[in-house]
């Protein structure tokens, strides 16, 4: 990462814990997690709250969608990062990775219900132009999403706005797809606390 | 609580950390980089592209800010504080358009 403090700035007990994981994953630590371990009361631990409450908390969308969506917006954001930690998740959970990568390349085209489709669009929007309107919405909601569903999708979207900043601007080092992977699996099983 | 308050309330919790905690950076600078307005020279370009265009961000950027004299500390809160100031935005922008298309809908 861009700044050495997030490559060597640990505790013992965290060292510790980071060569666990090495020993038991076979992967190295994802950058995304280091980050969180990294002077936690700043900005780890109530990040990591926020993005599980987002991704894991109570809602209609089921996980599956939701990891879609947190890598639709890292595809808007071209955080490369992201976009491979999350269409890994989202594929597992659907056990379905055609579909993720349909909705990535046209989502448009891709085989999904109309209510994600009008949600995965204003997402988009938002992500890319930093607003949207009450059109955007009312198109959103006449696709039968309901108004606890556009503010759970909107959650979703701003922990990742978030998330894809600091792995662009930290410069988070791309995992081998088997690291993604083994990451999807960590992540579906338990979340992001 | 409801569920829908308890993620926007952990949103809440998490501005309020990064605004407020005890930091390196100053409060200040802290709310100049959250709002990507109003930092000296060279910190509006490195802050400037994590807030609007992240994948944009350079070693160069980085180096210029600390030739300068931030610190690394000072430099991950700063950046930290972009990150999540500009997410605020857009997540107030998508709430007061939902509630407005809420609004409208029930008025007509």
């Amino acid at each position: 990462m861009r700044l050495d403090i997030l490559n060597r700035g640990y505790g013992p007990g965290t060292n510790l814990l980071f060569a666990l994981i090495r020993v038991f994953s076979r992967h190295p630590v994802p950058d995304a997690a280091k980050l969180v371990f990294y002077r936690p009361g700043f900005y780890g631990t109530r990040a990591k709250e926020f993005t599980h409450e987002a991704m894991r908390g109570p809602s209609t969308w089921p996980v599956a969608d939701r990891e879609l969506m947190a890598a639709y917006v890292s595809k808007v954001n071209e955080s490369a990062f992201c976009v491979g930690a999350h269409t890994a998740t989202a594929g597992q959970a659907y056990q379905d990775g055609a579909k993720v990568q349909a909705v990535l390349a046209d989502v448009e085209t891709a085989p999904i219900g109309d209510a994600l489709r009008a949600t995965l669009r204003m997402l988009g929007k938002l992500t890319r132009e930093g607003n949207v309107g009450a059109e955007d919405m009312r198109e959103v909601l006449s696709a039968g999403v309901s108004p606890q569903q556009v503010e759970d999708a909107l959650a979703v979207c701003a922990a990742f706005n978030t998330t894809d900043r600091l792995a662009d601007a930290f410069g988070f080092e791309l995992l081998s797809p088997e690291g993604f992977e083994a990451g999807a699996k960590y992540l579906l099983k338990r979340g992001y606390r | 609580m409801p569920d829908e308050d308890k993620k926007r309330a952990a949103h809440r919790a998490l501005v309020d950390r990064v605004l407020n905690a005890e930091g390196r950076a100053s409060p200040e600078q802290r709310a100049r980089a959250f709002s990507n307005d109003g930092l000296p020279p060279p910190l509006p370009t490195l802050i400037g592209k994590v807030a609007t265009r992240p994948a944009q961000v350079t070693d160069a950027d980085f180096a210029a800010a600390k030739a300068s004299g931030y610190t690394e500390d000072e430099l991950f809160e700063l950046v930290i504080c972009a990150a999540v100031g500009q997410t605020a935005r857009l997540y107030e922008a998508g709430l007061a358009a939902l509630a407005q298309a809420t609004v409208d809908g029930e008025a007509g």
